[in-house]
């Protein structure tokens, strides 16, 4: 697979852009002022604490909910413009587990936005929903119906179909709540992987750990951005101020041992 | 009690000509129902689909006063409500059970204030409540055809993004499909299947036609196609033997539909291959087994 950002890169333009963006939901203010660039190549963790409006920054790429003010914009162009450019990994409790489809089927439904309106799957699109099967390592389920895998297992389905778009941008929410740590590794690298390839990849998280250790970027967000760079780089007292602690609290141990490179650039 | 052979001539009967208009209405619409019916079931819509059954009724009370088209008013009625219930649906403060409680019920009402004001309202309650064979109108056959072809076609034609909007919304959302639109097309939908529905179940029972054949394919099976496939066979199949036993035992045809396909259910429930209560006991009795040889 490969991913198709060659020619919006060439104009600087290629991948997430937000600028000044502030979000009001309910008559509530979530966001203020939010900008923020995701390159490609980049893997990008978005933390914050519970109601930061992590989801609805995430919600705003995608197109979902109209910024108040400010512009987003993917490879250049409005987030309606470019769906069948960019993959969204929803939480796993958003999907109907229950509901009578393999694994297969789940992911091609993936394909939606490329696939068009009262248009069946072509061939173009089972070859693509088998890729991208093969690369969360489910080849062999593909015939399961979805409702028998484990957590993991259904993470790994939720990837493969938001990858069937061959998408040159990721959003992942929250994908590594309640998974086991082997296959939090597992995906952890996938996602450095896919953003190696040239993919802009942004993954909101509480697991602060993992984000430190793997992601190439951190934004930290509390309503606005608090600090955004490389997680060494982030002084103490942003992380204070975005998860309102105070100074001797476990969370900044953890930060305080951020790598100086990040593991998915090393690999 | 008659035999089949003799159903088959009552039915070829000149003099008893109502009796296979009400066999191809009862068997038409049970085979819609049952496809549309595996939406409802698996987005755990079955109490939308008594919500619209009750919301047809002033609008099937509205055309008996008025002389009109019983399927055209009640169309009319359900598809009404259906959108006031998706729209009052996407707020969020209030849970869409709640809002079809308020107006299911205020709908069933109005219908029961106007039918009062028609003479003689009793017995034509009775009839939309339980249904009845006689008195089906040449034209409705054909109506009940020709929207069962409509709906048909739109399954076909829409059934790929109805899967991705009950799998998950937002994804759905961020697809570009029109959620809202969808979900009011399928309430629409399930509006049309019912009011065809209701002349030979009557206004009572035909939530069964939506949800029994359906769930009794989900116990069957994990395929989508399969249970789509599964839930208008065992619909129909329900309405013939239904229809045959109402006929011939004379007792009440909705009833009796109703009873058959209930039956059909609690064997899928009993003997399903894989989640039916014996093969999971008999599987149960296995497993231990199969560990020890392990």
């Amino acid at each position: 697979m490969t991913a198709r950002a060659g020619a919006a890169s060439a104009e600087g333009t290629a991948g997430i852009r937000v600028v000044g963006v502030s979000v009001d939901l309910g008559g509530r203010r979530v966001l203020t002022d939010v900008s923020l660039d995701v390159r490609p190549g980049e893997f990008a963790g978005l933390l914050g604490p519970n109601g930061a409006g992590k989801t609805t920054l995430l919600r705003t790429i995608l197109g979902l909910l109209a910024p108040g003010a400010g512009t987003v914009r993917i490879d250049g162009a409005r987030p309606a413009d470019v769906r069948a450019s960019v993959g969204y990994v929803p939480q796993r409790h958003a999907f109907a587990w229950d509901f009578p489809i393999t694994v297969e089927e789940a992911v091609l439904t993936g394909r939606t936005a490329r696939i068009g309106w009262m248009r069946r799957p072509r061939a173009a699109d089972y070859r693509a929903a088998g890729e991208a099967l093969a690369r969360v390592g489910m080849t062999e389920l593909r015939r399961r119906p979805v409702g028998e895998l484990s957590g993991g297992q259904r993470q790994r389905v939720l990837v493969a179909r938001a990858l069937a778009l061959d998408p040159t941008t990721l959003l992942l929410d929250e994908p590594f709540t309640g998974l086991d740590m082997p296959t939090q590794e597992l995906l952890t690298e996938l996602f450095a992987q896919l953003a190696a390839e040239g993919r802009a990849v942004l993954m909101t998280t509480h697991d602060i750990a993992a984000a430190v250790h793997e992601c190439s970027r951190l934004c930290l967000l509390n309503g606005r951005v608090i600090a955004d760079g490389a997680a060494a780089r982030l002084p103490v007292d942003a992380w204070m101020r975005a998860f309102d602690v105070r100074a001797g609290n476990p969370l900044l141990r953890v930060v305080a041992a951020a790598p100086e490179v990040p593991h998915a650039l090393t690999r | 009690m008659l035999s089949p052979a003799d159903f088959l001539a009552d039915l070829l009967n000149p003099d008893l000509a109502f009796l296979p208009k009400a066999l191809a209405v009862a068997m038409m619409s049970s085979l819609i129902c049952g496809v549309i019916g595996s939406y409802v079931v698996l987005r755990g819509m079955a109490f939308i689909g008594d919500a619209v059954a009750h919301a047809v009724f002033p609008g099937l009370a509205v055309a008996f006063v008025l002389q009109g088209s019983l399927v055209l008013g009640g169309a009319v009625a359900g598809v009404l409500t259906a959108v006031l219930v998706a729209a009052f649906s996407q707020n969020r403060r209030l849970k869409e059970d709640s809002v079809i409680g308020v107006f299911f019920v205020a709908a069933f009402a109005l219908g029961i204030v106007v039918i009062s004001s028609a003479p003689g309202y009793a017995g034509s309650l009775q009839q939309f409540l339980f249904g009845s064979i006689t008195g089906i109108p040449d034209e409705d056959v054909l109506v009940v055809a020709a929207a069962g072809l409509v709906l048909l076609t739109v399954v076909f034609l829409l059934h790929k993004e109805f899967v991705l909007v009950t799998l998950d919304r937002e994804t759905a959302r961020a697809a570009g499909l029109p959620v809202f639109a969808l979900d009011g097309a399928l309430y629409v939908m399930v509006a049309v299947a019912i009011v065809i529905s209701i002349q030979t179940i009557g206004n009572i029972l035909v939530l069964a036609l939506l949800i029994t054949p359906a769930a009794a394919a989900r116990l069957l099976t994990d395929r989508l196609p399969v249970m789509m496939t599964l839930a208008p066979l065992i619909g129909s199949a329900s309405a013939l033997v239904g229809l045959y036993l109402s006929w011939s035992l004379d007792l009440p045809v909705g009833g009796m539909i109703v009873l058959v396909a209930t039956a059909v259910f609690l064997a899928a429930w009993l003997f399903g291959p894989r989640h039916g209560l014996v093969a999971r006991r008999v599987g149960a009795r296995r497993r231990p087994a199969v560990a020890a040889q392990a």
